[in-house]
């Protein structure tokens, strides 16, 4: 066993650091606060290579492992919730799903410009009357002649209204039975005549990132852009979600320390009945759980990780990081708020940020019942992990730097 | 045309009131190690040379074997490629001499670039010295370079509250100051590339010197009473006032 990061894990860990205390921190809490969501931090992730982390360089990615893709999402997210979205939707749900699903064509034509970050991502999966039930989406792909017509809304969309690139799940057969066989996914361009979207607002957390609508009014969509064979759209958005609620967990497990931090900062600050606040036992209970969950987070996080790079199926591994990294990033946050007193009850503060922004994790990606759901059925046998057609590839030093 | 960087790994400033003396004596100390802050902007400004102005940006260091890190920052940053002079227990002019060697041993060097200090040692000796063993004019106070080329390199410097443009020929060493730019973060690709570079180590022996006795001698450490709490006003309208604070919080690594 080798729980160790490698330098260059270190170097990573660095410079996304650094990125953060440069481009997130000094703006996040006017974002936050206004409903901002910072579009020139686009061009300056995609410039730093972040936006490819865990492609190969090949296909316009940096050619970094999965290790690296939870260390910048756990860094990000120590700043901001917002900012580690991003490479949720646009690294882990979309372009991981065209690298493991795409054909060569399609990686050349997707992946790679999204890699580099000319071309930004989302995932189009929930709908006004569809998010756990993920297949009652009324979403449709009829076929006309070698191409398809999509029409549809897509709702609680990351990036909606600023992505170019929408991974789209539609239904090709409305009457399959059983029903997700008949969905299929799509490469949906916002260039594309039909495509609308915009904005929602008045959101608890993550203010500062976007979220919206999309709608499809029969947009042309030709069949070159359909990832995968018609009817394999549940398996891949299964997979698509595998990686992002890895970065999902990861980013969560970088919320725990920000609210770890603040509090010890603010333990040695206070002082209550002649003595620094962390004197008192209660107030080392709050801070002992936030360490207990950050260790335990890190070994869960990283082990899905691991488990990617070496090519090991992980949807049960991920799953649970997922569940437990998020439920604790928002008892930390809450902790973090008890121990700032009144002063965290402010926004003057920013455990009470961490909290707003942690709790859309509890639901985002999978609810936290859908996640225990899982967890129960795995052992219970109602559920079992098959080969699929299309497996994430593993993680290969040497091949995914060649050029 | 090679602009050679002098990088040194030091203490991260908020680790240095950790430092105990005899650790300081030693040298062995058991704190994070950084690039030293000044030389980051000593890099940017040999990385920014190289863009505008074409040649190759490289760095050198003289240090122990985990100095190697160093440089694997500096190519991260941009450096095209990086050598380490192994020597742990050499002072500013033993360093300086062991500088002089490996810039003559390269042969191509125009441009040697330090930063302002190092905040360990806070002496700024070394530019002075390295230009004195190499007999080539050094350049203090550098805030911006206007133009290189084989011969010649044009600055802006700062004096006091005055600016000088100054001409001078080449090869000569150059002493920038934070004005130079801000430091950039390494991309993810060159943090790639910096793993695959072969970073050389040269001892004194390849260099062709005798490893340098220490002129200095420090003779006590000990470390300054707790200060009072530092008072700092920012003048200006209320938007210039919170800007510069903020810069100063960034500086200080409070945010
Ligand atoms: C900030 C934010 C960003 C988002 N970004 C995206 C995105 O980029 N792309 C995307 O496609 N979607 C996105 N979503 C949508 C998100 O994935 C859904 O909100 C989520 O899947 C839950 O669906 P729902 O909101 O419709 O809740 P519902 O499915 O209506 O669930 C309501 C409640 O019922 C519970 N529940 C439902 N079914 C069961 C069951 N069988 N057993 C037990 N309990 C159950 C749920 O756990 C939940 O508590 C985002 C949401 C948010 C808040
Ligand atoms: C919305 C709001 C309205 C308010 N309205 C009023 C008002 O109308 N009138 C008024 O007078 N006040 C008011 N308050 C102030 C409130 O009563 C105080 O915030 C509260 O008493 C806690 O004090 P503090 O914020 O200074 O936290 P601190 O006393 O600094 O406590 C910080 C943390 O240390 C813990 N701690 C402190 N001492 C111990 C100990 N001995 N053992 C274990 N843990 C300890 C606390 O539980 C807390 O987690 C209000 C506060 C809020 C948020």
């Amino acid at each position: 066993m080798d729980f160790a990061f490698t330098a260059e894990h270190e170097l990573i860990r660095k410079t996304v650091r650094e990125f953060a205390a440069r481009e997130i921190l000094p703006t996040i809490k006017e974002n936050d606060r206004n409903q901002v969501f910072d579009k020139t931090l686009l061009p300056k992730m995609a410039e730093a290579g972040f936006l490819g982390v865990s492609v190969p360089v090949r296909y316009g990615g940096a050619g970094f492992d999965y290790i690296s893709l939870g260390i910048l999402s756990e860094e990000l997210e120590y700043a901001d919730t917002s900012a580690r979205v991003i490479i949720s939707v646009h690294n882990g749900l979309n372009s991981l799903g065209v690298f493991q699903w795409g054909t060569e064509e399609q990686k050349q034509m997707f992946l790679a410009p999204q890699a580099r970050g000319e071309k930004i991502a989302a995932f189009c999966l929930t709908e006004p009357d569809a998010g756990t039930d993920v297949v009652a989406l009324r979403s449709v792909a009829r076929k006309d002649g070698a191409d398809y017509l999509i029409s549809g809304e897509k709702m609680w969309i990351s990036l909606g209204d600023v992505a170019d690139h929408f991974l789209w799940f539609a239904k090709t057969d409305p009457q399959a039975r059983p029903a997700h066989q008949g969905i299929s996914a799509f490469m949906v361009t916002r260039d594309m005549k039909g495509v609308t979207s915009g904005s929602i607002h008045g959101k608890l957390g993550v203010r500062a990132g976007n979220t919206g609508w999309v709608h499809c009014d029969e947009v042309r969509v030709p069949a070159s852009h359909r990832i995968g064979a018609e009817g394999e759209g549940f398996k891949i958005a299964m997979s698509c979600l595998d990686n992002g609620r890895y970065t999902v967990a990861a980013g969560a497990l970088g919320l725990i320390r920000a609210s770890l931090d603040a509090s010890l900062a603010y333990a040695h600050q206070r002082k209550t009945f002649g003595v620094e606040i962390g004197q008192h036992q209660l107030v080392k209970r709050m801070i002992s759980l936030m360490v207990q969950r950050v260790e335990a987070g890190r070994l869960l996080v990283y082990r899905a990780g691991w488990m990617k790079n070496m090519g090991m199926r992980n949807t049960r591994e991920t799953t649970l990081a997922k569940w437990y990294c998020t439920d604790a990033s928002f008892d930390s946050a809450n902790d973090a708020i008890q121990i700032h007193g009144a002063y965290g009850f402010s926004d003057e503060y920013n455990p009470e940020r961490f909290l707003r922004n942690s709790k859309g994790a509890v639901i985002y990606e999978g609810t936290r019942e859908l996640q225990q759901l899982i967890q129960a059925d795995y052992l219970l046998g109602y559920r079992e992990d098959k080969p699929l057609r299309c497996e994430l590839p593993p993680y290969d030093p040497d091949s995914w730097q060649e050029g | 045309m090679r602009y050679l960087i002098c990088v040194k790994q030091t203490p991260d400033t908020a680790e240095l009131p950790k430092v105990k003396p005899d650790e300081a004596a030693s040298g062995n100390l058991s704190i994070q190690l950084v690039v030293n802050p000044w030389d980051e902007h000593a890099l940017e400004a040999g990385i920014q040379m190289m863009e505008t102005f074409g040649g190759a940006a490289s760095a050198i260091t003289v240090g122990g074997s985990g100095a190697v890190e160093t440089l694997r920052s500096a190519l991260a940053m941009g450096c095209k490629d990086a050598t380490l002079v192994a020597n742990t227990d050499a002072d500013a002019w033993g360093v300086a001499t062991l500088l002089a060697a490996a810039i003559q041993k390269m042969g191509d060097v125009t441009v040697a670039i330090t930063g302002q200090m190092t905040v360990d040692g806070n002496s700024g000796a070394l530019p002075v010295a390295l230009g004195r063993k190499l007999g080539w004019p050094v350049i203090s106070g550098v805030a911006k370079v206007l133009a290189a080329s084989a011969d010649s390199v044009t600055v802006e410097r700062v004096v006091g509250q005055a600016r000088h443009t100054v001409q001078v020929a080449a090869p000569v060493v150059l002493s920038v100051i934070k004005e130079i730019g801000e430091p950039r973060y390494p991309t993810f690709i060159n943090i790639r590339k910096a793993a695959r570079v072969e970073i050389p180590t040269w001892s004194a022996a390849d260099l062709g010197v005798a490893a340098p006795a220490p002129v200095v001698q420090m003779t006590n450490w000990r470390k300054p009473p707790a200060r009072d709490a530092h008072v700092q006003l920012f003048g200006g309208a209320p938007s210039e006032a919170a800007a510069a604070l903020i810069d100063a919080l960034l500086a200080e690594k409070v945010l």
